[in-house]
């Protein structure tokens, strides 16, 4: 377990370094917001569900991309603008999808997808599935009107889903406590009648187990949904690959401690030396391999821009 | 020397110069008072004017707006302040079913003096919900006004003039167009609704560009007076009430009439004005043309945005078969390579955000 961990935090960690690498080569033409430092929240979930479950995110996605089993050579070469992407190019890294791996897609306008996974919870409910939904949303989010009325939807009708709360602390540059008057978004969860936990420190493992624990209890026919806010910090900018620690907003000593506690550098510390070289190695050859390709791939023809506006028979 | 400004920076001037004269005006929207001050437009507005006044809020569109509402309804002024105009869908309910009718259907017992700024964002692989162009919607809706200046000193005037307006106003910015430079005089000064610009005299066909599209016209017509042919170029600056009179006008002399917006076509602003200027004109021999986007979503990559949006070339291209008499299809959503070189314009290729 703890291997797995390793890898699936190193690998998206690398990532995500290699495309701030690149980035201010201009080869990536749109916005991008990393999870550099958040991805325990992604993988800790991920690995507690099975591959036949669902998740829906945000923007800030690359991660929960990755985590779920999501393509990383079609990550990389739809932020290339490809059409090898898992868009052809035409999402960028704010609509990326996958849905072989259950990936079911994010959105760029803040707490959308939230009822989107209510919805596909509820109809995997319907047909008998016993496969769950996991929805992943910021801080931020919960100030939507959306996020109390799907809550509600949800509890009223036992959905079998998962809120996962990201909790960074941040919106855009904004603090959680600048608005909202109370640090309290699990209570909030709360008076809709359903569990919800706060799991501190960006815990890989605190996150897997209580995940998994609250998973397998709604697959084994106790009702969900659930709540967990998962407390972690983003190392780099809201948007961009840059730090911003010189911006004023916040300070490098309040990411201090995150950076000590960073569960990639801990899990790595307890591997036995050899098998984590190992692991390394294979993982920076699959990312190589994953530039390369999107670097070779074609950009999509010029007729890809009408194709896709409907279903075609 | 004449004084040069920004576009970014003549809406911030507006704003506290309204805002020093009148206490009554403040301004509210997720991150006005952060360091990045919304590409620089609010910056330095909470330090003069204080947290009361100039209000970061939460992430809560829909009830912000009737938050804003409300005030306006006690007697402020507000100014909500939208980083991406999608982001006004999540607050059509207030604006349409309260701000734009709340003095009509309260038979005129109340007003509702607010100003809406969304900002168009398109460059840079916006893609598809951080670009859309929706004033359309806007100019729908009796009871609202919308205006989209393209210049730095028509940006100053309007905004004053919005500020001061005593109904709601959605007031539409291009992204592309805050760093443009342009000559702002230090004087307060106001521009009324309901009166378009022309931006440069021609015979030949009329060029009505909306937003940033007033600037491809105008490259445009660079284009075209290389082919010795004069394009008249309008800007119409006030969307809702429209200027039809001056557009009217100029078609009347040239005899045609293309209509660029930087948004979709279809039940758009540029359908709108050519109905009124064929209504007005009442003359069926009169040519009509409109551009936009492509009739699709924005797509991300590159190479696909290029074809997405209008720019000048393509304005060229279709002007020219117009005066030329070519008839060109209908839905002008695909035009063929024309002899010009293709030039994006120098906005779009420095835009490097931020964001
Ligand atoms: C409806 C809406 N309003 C505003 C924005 C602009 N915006 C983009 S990200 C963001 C902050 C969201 O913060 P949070 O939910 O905590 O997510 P994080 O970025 O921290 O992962 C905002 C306000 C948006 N995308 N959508
Ligand atoms: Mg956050």
């Amino acid at each position: 377990m703890v291997e797995n961990f390793y890898r699936a935090l190193y690998r998206i960690r690398r990532v995500e370094q290699e495309i701030a690498r690149v980035y201010p080569t201009d080869i990536i033409k749109s916005p991008i917001h990393l999870s550099i430092g958040q991805e325990a929240v992604s993988v800790g979930v991920c690995e507690a569900l099975q591959p036949s479950d669902v998740v829906f995110g945000t923007y800030r996605s690359h991660a929960l991309y990755l985590a779920k089993g999501g393509d990383l050579k079609k990550l990389i070469s739809e932020l290339y603008g490809k059409v090898t992407g898992c868009a052809k190019g035409k999402g960028g890294s704010m609509h990326l999808i996958d849905t072989a791996a259950g990936f079911m897609g994010t959105s760029a306008v803040v707490g959308t997808t939230i009822p989107l996974a209510v919805g596909y919870a509820y109809a995997l409910k319907q047909s008998g599935k016993d496969s769950i939904v996991a929805s992943f949303f910021g801080d931020g989010a919960v100030e939507e009107g959306v996020f109390h009325e799907t809550l509600n939807f949800a509890a009223l009708k036992g959905v079998p889903i998962l809120f996962i709360c990201e909790n960074n602390g941040y919106a855009i540059n904004s603090h959680q406590s600048k608005r909202q008057p109370m640090d309290n978004i699990c209570e909030r969860a709360r008076v809709y009648g359903m569990p919800a936990e706060r799991i501190e420190d960006n815990d890989i493992f605190e996150i897997y187990e209580r995940v998994e624990r609250a998973s397998s209890e709604i697959r084994n026919g106790r009702e969900g949904p659930r709540l967990f806010e998962c407390m972690t910090y983003r190392w780099r900018e809201h948007v961009g690959p840059n730090e911003d620690f010189d911006a004023g907003y916040r300070s490098r000593s309040e990411a201090q401690p995150w950076f000590e506690s960073d569960p990639l550098k801990t899990l790595g510390a307890s591997l036995e030396i050899d098998r984590r070289g190992q692991i390394e190695v294979d993982v920076e050859a699959e990312i190589y391999e994953a530039f390369v390709f999107a670097e070779e791939s074609p950009f999509p023809d010029e007729d890809e821009l009408y194709t896709d506006v409907f279903t075609e028979a | 020397m004449a004084r040069m400004l920004t576009y970014a920076e003549s809406i911030r001037e507006a704003t506290e110069n309204e805002m020093a004269r009148d206490s009554s005006v403040m301004v509210l929207g997720i991150g006005v008072d952060d360091f990045k001050g919304v590409y620089g437009t609010t910056t330095g507005l909470v330090e003069k004017f204080g947290t009361d006044r100039v209000v970061d809020t939460p992430i809560s569109e829909d009830a912000m707006t009737g938050v804003a509402i409300g005030a306006a309804l006690a007697g402020l002024r507000p100014i909500h302040v939208h980083i991406r105009m999608d982001f006004l869908l999540l607050a059509m309910n207030q604006l349409v079913n309260i701000a734009a009718k709340g003095r009509y259907m309260y038979g005129g017992e109340v007003c509702v003096p607010m100003v809406v700024r969304a900002i168009i964002g398109r460059s840079w692989g916006q893609g598809a919900q951080h670009s859309q162009g929706l004033h359309s919607f806007f100019m729908h809706v009796p009871g609202l006004k919308v205006v989209a200046p393209s210049t730095p000193y028509d940006a100053k005037g309007c905004l004053i003039q919005s500020i001061r307006d005593d109904n709601p106003v959605v007031f539409v910015e291009h992204r592309l167009i805050h760093y443009q430079k342009g000559h702002v005089p230090e004087v307060v000064y106001t521009i009324p609704f309901g009166q378009a610009r022309v931006l440069s005299e021609g015979s030949d066909i009329t060029l009505v560009g909306i937003s940033h599209m007033a600037a491809e016209c105008l490259r445009a017509k660079r284009y075209l007076h290389d082919m010795d042919l004069r394009a008249e170029v309008i800007d119409p600056v006030s969307l809702s009430p429209l200027d039809i009179d001056t557009i009217a006008a100029s078609v009347e002399k040239t005899g045609k009439l293309l209509v660029v917006d930087t948004a979709w076509t279809a039940c758009g602003a540029s359908a709108e004005i050519i109905v009124q200027v064929t209504e007005r004109l009442g003359n069926a021999k009169t040519e009509c043309r409109r551009m936009g986007f492509a009739p699709v979503t924005c797509p991300t990559t590159k190479n696909l945005e290029n074809h997405f949006y209008p720019d000048a070339q393509k304005i060229a291209s279709v002007a020219c078969r117009m005066v030329n008499g070519d008839r060109v299809s209908t839905v002008v959503d695909r035009i063929p390579d024309f002899s010009i070189p293709p030039e994006v314009s120098p906005e779009s290729v420095e835009f490097r955000g931020p964001f």
